[in-house]
């Protein structure tokens, strides 16, 4: 084997198991972080850079045939998981699953209706159905939201 | 045993650890959203491991399979952002 094809193995080989060990924090991050929102920092980050590092190493083995796909796969990867943890954080947020208690920064509180019933009280279990079903996400049905500016 | 085929299996056994773990989050997490970032999480992990695959064997047989995965992997947790409701909080 040429010297080139060596190098080519063992930066692809370093550039797998660097991926492998930030996908292993995304998933410890994961169980360990106490909150919603930081799990969520946790599942989107050390897991894209994890992929985007792996795509480096199995472009150097793959070839100049997959640079094209390679390339649309981080692309699409880095602008869709930011996009759906955002998501997912704001209906969270203003639904009540997340613990606004512990942000030190809150912008978006100041924005929105308060929460009809506190995010302390026991779950749903016997409570009325509160007419109509909300067919927005956080609204829990009982009147206009206010969605800010 | 090359660099490669060492540097695959460890790989492999990481990205292993890191799915059970998101498993676990999957099975405990109280609430939805959590279990919504933990699929997520696991469909990267998916792609992680065939893109372990595609580097040890140098084959781009998958990379259209990568492509449809990160087009698709985030759509469902934007369905359970967009119908979430206020039961789903811990607790429920």
């Amino acid at each position: 084997m040429s010297t080139l094809e060596t190098v080519l193995d063992v930066v692809s080989a370093l550039c797998l198991v660097l991926g492998a060990v930030l996908s292993l924090s995304a998933g410890v991050g994961l169980v360990r972080f106490p909150d919603l929102i930081s799990r969520m920092h946790a599942g989107a980050k050390p897991q894209v850079l994890g992929l985007l590092l792996m795509l480096l190493g199995a472009l150097l083995q793959v070839g100049w045939s997959a640079v094209p796909e390679m390339l649309l796969v981080a692309a699409f990867q880095v602008v869709t998981v930011p996009v759906a943890t955002h998501l997912l954080a704001r209906a969270s947020f203003r639904s009540g699953a997340a613990d606004r208690s512990r942000l030190e920064v809150d912008d978006l509180s100041s924005q929105l209706r308060p929460l009809a019933r506190p995010s302390g009280t026991a779950g749903p279990q016997g409570s009325p159905v509160e007419g109509s079903a909300p067919d927005r996400a956080g609204d829990d049905g009982s009147g206009p939201v206010d969605r800010g500016p | 045993m090359t660099v490669l085929g060492v540097a695959g299996v460890v790989s492999l056994a990481i990205i292993g650890v890191g799915a059970v773990l998101t498993l676990v989050r999957l099975v405990r997490g109280p609430g939805s959203p959590d279990r919504a970032v933990a699929s997520d999480v696991l469909v990267s992990l998916l792609m992680a491991g065939l893109l372990v695959h595609m580097t040890v064997n140098g084959s781009d047989t998958f990379v259209p399979v990568l492509l449809v995965l990160a087009l698709l992997g985030f759509v469902s947790s934007s369905t359970i952002a967009r119908f979430l409701s206020p039961s789903d909080r811990e607790g429920e």
